[in-house]
C-alpha cells in the first residue's frame, strides 16, 4: 500500500455523523475524476484550449506594470537610492520591508509542497504545482530589493566568496550575508523541487502535444521519460528527499531573514521571539496569497473538482492557526516593551501604539488580529467571496506588519536628536508595485504554458490508483 | 510488451513474471507504483547515499570555506567575537548542506535514470503514448537470460493484458 494513499485523517477519527459527512461532503477529488480525465482536463488547459481574452488583458496589465519596475529599475541605477525615501535614521524602508514580505509569500508554497507531502496530507496534490510556481516567483521578486537597495547594485556580486584581486572575503559574521546564501539556496532549491516535480507533466504534454514546436520543448523538458518502474521508484526516493531537505530550509531562510533584524540591537528588533513569529507570518501570508489565487483559478478554469471545497478549508483553517501564533507574537511583543522595564523598550511599543505610525499599527492589528477570527466560523469558510476578501486583508495585514516592524524601531531609536520621519516616495511604490506586476505576468505564463496542477501527483490519489493485491 | 488496464492488474503481471523466472522485465505507468518496482525486484538504489555524500561535502565545504576565509586567510575582528566564531558560522553551514544535498539528490537521480535519454525503443511500441495518460506496459527485454521470443509471446498473453505487442530496437 503506497504510504500516500494511506489517509490518517480517515483512519483517527470516530466515524460518527459528523465526521462522516465532512468527508463525504468534501472530498480531496471529485469522485468522477479517472486518469484519463484528469490527464485530459488538465492538458487541455495547456494544449488544446484557445487562449482566453482575460488571459491576454490581465497578462498586458501585468506586463505593464513589469515594465514600470523596469523603468524604476534603470532609473535608480542612473540616480541612486536617493530617488527612495530612505534617510537617517530610517536607512530601511519599503525596500527590506517588501523582500520580507515576498520572501514569506514564497513560503508557503515549499509548505504546501514539501512539508505536506512528509506529513501524507493529500489534499496537498491539486494545490502543490501552482503554490511551488508562486514561490519561486515570489523568491524572483523578493530578490531584487537587496539587490537594488545596494548603493552600487553592480558590484553586487562582491557579496559572494570568490577570489578576487583584493584579496578581501565576506563578512559571514553578517545575518545579511547569511540571507545571501538563505536566499540563493531557497531559489535553487525550490526551483529543482519544482523542475523535478515538472518532468513526468512534460512528458504527459509531449505525448498530447498536436504541433511539432510544443512537442519538441516539452519533449526536451521531459528529458526522454517514459514512466519506467526504475526511473519511478528513483524518482520518488529524490522527491522524498528533496522534501524533507526543503522542510528545514524553508524554516532556516524565513529564520534567517528574522535574524537581519533580531541580531539588531535596536528595541523592537532584538527579540527572541523572531524566528518563530516570522516564520509563521511567512506562512500565514503565503496561503492567503495562494487562497487569493487559488479562488479565482478554480472558477476561471472549472477546476472545483481538483481543488475542492475541503481546499479551502483546510487552508483557511492554516491561516487561522498561523495567524493565531502571530497575534502571540504582537502580544509578547507589548508585553516584553512593558515587562523588561527598559525605557527605550517601553517607549518603542508606546510609540508604535501612539507615535506617528500609531494608523499603521491599529490598521496591523484589525487586519492579522481581528479579520481572520473570522475564520473561526465555517460557513465564512465556505463562502468563498469572503474568503477571498479576508485572504486580502490578511495580505494587506502583513505588509503592514513589515512597515511596522521596519520603520516604527527605525524612526525613533535610543537617541531622541536622532529621530526622524519616513515617507515613502513614488520611487518606493513604483517599485513595489512593478514587483507585483512581474510575478502576475510570470503567473499568467505559467498558467498559459505549464500544466497547473500535477497532473501524475492527480491520478496517484484517485481511487482506481490503489493496487487491489487480493 | 504486454499493456494493461488498471495498476492491479499490472503488478500482479509482474510478479507473475518475475516468479516464472524472467529478470529483465520493466514496467511503464503514468505514476509511480510502489509494488511495481518491488514486483519486477528492483528495490534498493543508491541515491540516498549519494544526497548524504552531498550533504556532507556541502557541510565540510561550507564550514571550512568560512573557516579558511575568515580565520586563516584574511581574519578580521568584529565586534570581539574570537576568530573561530563558530556560532556565526552555522547558518551558511546549513545552507550549504542543504543546496548540496538537493543538488545531489537531482543531478543524482538523473544520473542514475541515464536521463535525459531522448530515444528508447519503448517509444516505437504502439499505444505506448497511453503510458503517459491511463495505460500500464510490461515489458521483458530481450536480454534476458531467459528470453526465448516465442516462449515470451506465449507467457505474456497467458496473463490477462489488453494487448500484447513486439517492440523492435
Amino acid at each position: 500500500m503506497p504510504l500516500w494513499l494511506i489517509d490518517l485523517n480517515q483512519m483517527d477519527e470516530p466515524h460518527d455523523d459528523r465526521h462522516i459527512s465532512i468527508h463525504a461532503t468534501h472530498p480531496v477529488a471529485g469522485s468522477e475524476l479517472t486518469f484519463g480525465s484528469v490527464t485530459d482536463k488538465i492538458s487541455a488547459i495547456v494544449l488544446k484550449r484557445k487562449t482566453p481574452i482575460w488571459w491576454f488583458v490581465g497578462f498586458a496589465i501585468s506586463f505593464a506594470l513589469f515594465q514600470l519596475m523596469l523603468l524604476t529599475i534603470t532609473n535608480m541605477l542612473f540616480k541612486g537610492i536617493g530617488l527612495w525615501g530612505v534617510n537617517i535614521p530610517v536607512g530601511w524602508g519599503l525596500d527590506i520591508l517588501n523582500f520580507v514580505w515576498w520572501i514569506g509569500i514564497g513560503h508557503a508554497g515549499t509548505l504546501i509542497s514539501a512539508i505536506l507531502l512528509l506529513l501524507r496530507q493529500k489534499w496537498r496534490t491539486s494545490i502543490n504545482r501552482f503554490a511551488e510556481a508562486m514561490t519561486l516567483f515570489a523568491v524572483a521578486q523578493a530578490g531584487v530589493f537587496p539587490l537594488m537597495h545596494l548603493g552600487r547594485p553592480w558590484l553586487g556580486y562582491w557579496l559572494f566568496p570568490y577570489p578576487n584581486t583584493m584579496g578581501i572575503w565576506p563578512q559571514f559574521r553578517s545575518p545579511l550575508m547569511w540571507d545571501v546564501f538563505a536566499v540563493s539556496t531557497y531559489a535553487t532549491v525550490s526551483a529543482l523541487f519544482w523542475f523535478v516535480g515538472l518532468i513526468p507533466d512534460f512528458a504527459t504534454l509531449r505525448d498530447r502535444a498536436n504541433s511539432k514546436p510544443f512537442r519538441l520543448v516539452y519533449g526536451m523538458l521531459a528529458m526522454g521519460w517514459r514512466g519506467s518502474a526504475r526511473h519511478w521508484h528513483r524518482y520518488e526516493t529524490a522527491y522524498l528527499l528533496l522534501a524533507g531537505l526543503a522542510t528545514p530550509l524553508v524554516l532556516s531562510v524565513h529564520t534567517i531573514v528574522s535574524f537581519d533584524f533580531a541580531v539588531g540591537i535596536i528595541p523592537g528588533w532584538h527579540a527572541t521571539i523572531f524566528p518563530p513569529y516570522f516564520v509563521a507570518g511567512a506562512i500565514y501570508a503565503g496561503f492567503a496569497m495562494v487562497l487569493l489565487l487559488t479562488i479565482p483559478l478554480r472558477k476561471v478554469f472549472g477546476l472545483e473538482s481538483f481543488i475542492t471545497m475541503r481546499h479551502m478549508h483546510n487552508m483557511a483553517k492554516v491561516m487561522l492557526a498561523t495567524g493565531l501564533i502571530v497575534v502571540y507574537g504582537y502580544m509578547i511583543e507589548a508585553f516584553f516593551g512593558w515587562y523588561s522595564g527598559n525605557q527605550y523598550e517601553r517607549f518603542m511599543i508606546w510609540n508604535r501604539m501612539h507615535g506617528p505610525y500609531a494608523p499603521y499599527y491599529w490598521a496591523l492589528i484589525l487586519c492579522n488580529g481581528l479579520t481572520p477570527q473570522l475564520l473561526w466560523i465555517k460557513k465564512i469558510r465556505s463562502k468563498l467571496l469572503v474568503l477571498w476578501l479576508i485572504s486580502l486583508v490578511v495580505s494587506i495585514g502583513m505588509w503592514l506588519e513589515r512597515f511596522v516592524i521596519v520603520v516604527t524601531s527605525l524612526h525613533r531609536d535610543f537617541l531622541p536628536s536622532s529621530w526622524g520621519f519616513y515617507k515613502p516616495t513614488q520611487w518606493d511604490w513604483a517599485m513595489f508595485i512593478g514587483t507585483i506586476g512581474f510575478f502576475f505576468a510570470l503567473l499568467f505564463l505559467f498558467i498559459r504554458f505549464l500544466p497547473m496542477i500535477s497532473i501524475f501527483e492527480m491520478r496517484t490519489i484517485l481511487p482506481e490508483a490503489e493496487v487491489d493485491e487480493g | 510488451m504486454a499493456q494493461f488496464d488498471s495498476p492491479s492488474t499490472l503488478v500482479a503481471a509482474a510478479r507473475e513474471t518475475y516468479a516464472a523466472g524472467y529478470r529483465r522485465i520493466n514496467g511503464y505507468s503514468p505514476f509511480p507504483i510502489e509494488e511495481l518496482s518491488d514486483a519486477i525486484g528492483f528495490k534498493r538504489t543508491t541515491l540516498p547515499l549519494i544526497v548524504l555524500a552531498g550533504g556532507i561535502i556541502g557541510a565540510v565545504g561550507g564550514f571550512f570555506m568560512q573557516y579558511w576565509m575568515e580565520v586563516i586567510d584574511y581574519p578580521i575582528n568584529v565586534g570581539g567575537k574570537p576568530f573561530n566564531s563558530w556560532p556565526a558560522f552555522i547558518p551558511i553551514t546549513f545552507e550549504c548542506t542543504v543546496l548540496c544535498a538537493a543538488l545531489a539528490a537531482v543531478f543524482g537521480m538523473l544520473a542514475l535514470n541515464k536521463l535525459p535519454q531522448p530515444y528508447h525503443p519503448v517509444f516505437n511500441a504502439p499505444n505506448f503514448a497511453l503510458a503517459t495518460r491511463d495505460s500500464f506496459f510490461l515489458v521483458i527485454e530481450a536480454n534476458d537470460p531467459k528470453f526465448d521470443h516465442d516462449e515470451a509471446m506465449r507467457f505474456l498473453k497467458s496473463l490477462e493484458a489488453r494487448e500484447v505487442n513486439d517492440v523492435e530496437l
